[in-house]
């Protein structure tokens, strides 16, 4: 019987790696990029509309400088919970979202007619403090950027049915934009109190 | 320890096995086998981290030997975090279709680069008409297909099918509504005089912007059943020609159209003589000796208000028959606010044409006001909205005879879904000319998608 030793066990799962070391490589480049640099998770084929970048926009909700990024695990319960809010689960495995206090952040994206539209929100003592269109890609529909729309959100509570207890008007000729910043401030208020309830 | 080298190393790989099969799609294991790999995956993780910080607590005796063992575990745990963040960044992008580089274009789940950028959607209605008419009718099936060719040049297309039979002697039409190619000059070639503009050109087949239903017409964007009169005769809805022009945001709030188009080809003879709606060619054939200049301003500041007026200049609306120019004028405001809906328009033509002014068609003018109130009965139920219109058109206003007509309608619309909708109305009508008007309850089923 050959003795393995220590080494030997070492060295046994590092062969899989330098195998495949090229995917690996790549993947890691990938992971690392994901975690150094927030703006490139939203790098686009479709060259849009950029606002105000994301990692901008979290350092502004935090005063300037923005803490390490948590991870929330999209779970196969929470993901029948968003999908109730924003009638899809999202596609994605994690969500990543900043956290300093009482105060969350949250950058969400969602079709409007045929684009996604990114949106930054922030979120304290389960109201909608800031609400931002970061990344905007339709050809029309562009008037949710404004603040006399974005304004409308200040303020905003979930109600006992996952609904905005504000009203928010349209703007017409952007009814899909509107109604996807509407799904995604509710999406945003909802993690927030699901976050903290965790305590993470 | 070694128990918890054997666990690690099982880790790596499960890790290493998943980044393998990530590459062979038709391998690929369900979502539910990776989230569970990705779940045991964390728990491990999270076993040996507690476990490495027991080891490490003060007061504890390490030897050396486990302090070489403490280390090589750090590192396995710092190793088994990055597999599993590196796993998941895979498999997001594998989910996502993200194309743009050849790794992610080759793991990309989405299909082929047409089908991903080609959206189809569609609207439909069903009509009852009682009163004298007395008919049930799937008086629109349209479908839109767009595709995106790059981040600045799209492809809009609308067909329709009308009263459900199409042909000789059949009641129906099949009809390209719209087809043009629009390009973002903004995003392609950077076109912008400020802050705040932005600008479209267009050139192809498309609707005409006037009025509030010329544009946007889906079911369920609107109260009643059929399209009111006003627009329907005076402007005259659905309203399409070719040519080419732009559209864009001039500020916050203020956009604008200009297009240069097709015309309008009234008869010159007969009962629609210098009638407009009856001047439409739709494109088809049409006669392209004068054109047209539509310009519109609309103003949205204010989310739940839409205020706008078109102007338009026909140079000869006969195509050459007569002699005779034409100018439209409308102006519309479209407020809804907290479920209160207010929707004004007004809408004139000045023909320039002897001919038309002995038939009194010199002069065609109309307007409407329709009040409503829109609320929520339940987030599983819909919403219901309820409202009253007056309109009064007049096409044969040039007269001073007594040729107004008007209608009255009240009614409500229901929509279980927002992109679904029942309509309820009833129609009370009063013609020029003392004519019996056709009083009548309409019944529709719509949708859009």
């Amino acid at each position: 019987m050959v003795h393995v030793t220590k080494q030997d066990k070492l060295l046994s799962w590092r062969r899989p790696f330098s195998v495949k070391g090229r995917l690996s490589l790549f993947a890691s480049l990938l992971a690392a990029s994901l975690v150094a640099s927030p703006a490139a998770v939203w790098a686009e084929t479709v060259k849009a509309e950029t606002y105000q970048a994301p990692a901008a926009f979290i350092a502004n909700a935090f005063g300037g400088s923005a803490p390490r990024p948590k991870t929330l695990w999209l779970k196969p319960d929470l993901q029948e919970q968003i999908a109730s809010i924003m009638d899809h689960p999202l596609n994605a495995l994690r969500l990543r979202y900043w956290r300093e206090g009482g105060r969350t952040a949250w950058i969400l994206e969602k079709i409007g007619k045929e684009q996604p539209i990114t949106a930054g929100f922030v979120v304290e003592d389960d109201k909608l403090i800031e609400t931002n269109v970061l990344v905007y890609r339709e050809s029309r529909g562009w008037e949710v950027k404004y603040p006399a729309f974005r304004n409308q959100f200040a303020g905003a509570m979930l109600d006992d049915n996952r609904q905005l207890d504000t009203n928010i008007d349209g703007i017409s000729g952007a009814t899909l934009s509107v109604n996807a910043m509407r799904k995604m401030a509710r999406l945003a208020l909802f993690l927030h109190a699901h976050v903290l309830a965790k305590g993470a | 320890m070694k128990h918890l080298i054997k666990s690690s190393v099982s880790a790596m790989a499960m890790a290493a096995a998943l980044a393998t099969t990530a590459g062979a799609q038709d391998d690929m294991p369900s979502k539910e086998e990776m989230w569970k790999m990705l779940m045991a995956q964390q728990e491990q993780i999270a076993e040996l981290k507690a476990k490495v910080e027991a080891l490490s607590m003060e007061g504890v005796q390490v030897s050396a030997v486990d302090r070489k063992e403490i280390e090589e575990l750090r590192n396995q745990v710092a190793n088994n975090t990055e597999a599993v963040e590196a796993t998941t960044g895979l498999v997001e992008t594998a989910l996502s279709g993200d194309s743009s580089t050849p790794d992610n274009a080759l793991r990309n789940f989405r299909g082929a680069d047409w089908a991903r950028n080609t959206t189809i959607g569609g609207y439909g209605e069903l009509h009852y008409n009682g009163g004298d008419k007395d008919e049930i009718d799937f008086h629109r099936f349209v479908l839109y297909a767009n595709h995106r060719f790059n981040d600045w040049i799209q492809l809009q297309s609308e067909f329709e099918l009308e009263h459900s039979l199409a042909g000789d002697g059949k009641p129906g039409e099949v009809e390209l509504e719209q087809a043009f190619i629009d390009m973002d000059l903004t995003t392609g070639l950077g076109l912008k005089f400020g802050e705040y503009d932005r600008h479209n050109f267009r050139a192809g087949l498309f609707l005409i912007p006037v009025g509030m239903l010329n544009e946007v017409h889906e079911p369920n964007t609107f109260y009643g059943v059929e399209r009111n009169n006003v627009e329907a005769r005076i402007i005259p809805t659905t309203w399409w020609e070719a040519g080419l022009g732009f559209n864009g945001q001039l500020t916050q709030g203020l956009s604008y159209d200009i297009y240069y188009t097709s015309g309008l080809a009234v008869p010159t003879e007969g009962g629609s003589a210098y009638a407009i709606r009856s001047g439409r060619k739709k494109v088809a054939e049409a006669p392209a000796e004068n054109a047209a200049i539509t310009a519109r301003l609309k103003w949205t500041a204010i989310p739940g208000v839409e205020l706008a007026a078109t102007f338009q200049h026909q140079t000869d609306i006969t195509q050459g028959v007569a002699d005779a120019d034409a100018n439209l004028f409308e102006a519309h405001a479209n407020i809804q606010k907290s479920g209160f809906g207010l929707r004004a328009l007004y809408a004139r033509w000045d023909i320039d044409s002897v001919a038309a002014e002995a038939i009194g068609r010199d002069e065609q003018v109309g307007w409407y006001v329709e009040p409503s109130y829109r609320f929520s009965i339940s987030p599983e139920f819909g919403d219901f909205g309820i409202f009253a219109r007056h309109e009064q058109w007049d096409t044969e206003a040039g007269l001073n005879l007594d040729s107004n007509n008007k209608t009255t309608t009240f009614g409500f619309n229901y929509w279980p879904h927002n992109n679904v909708v029942f309509k309820f109305d009833y129609q009370s009508q009063k013609l020029g000319f003392g004519a019996d008007g056709d009083d009548r309850i309409n019944l529709g089923v719509g949708y859009q998608f």
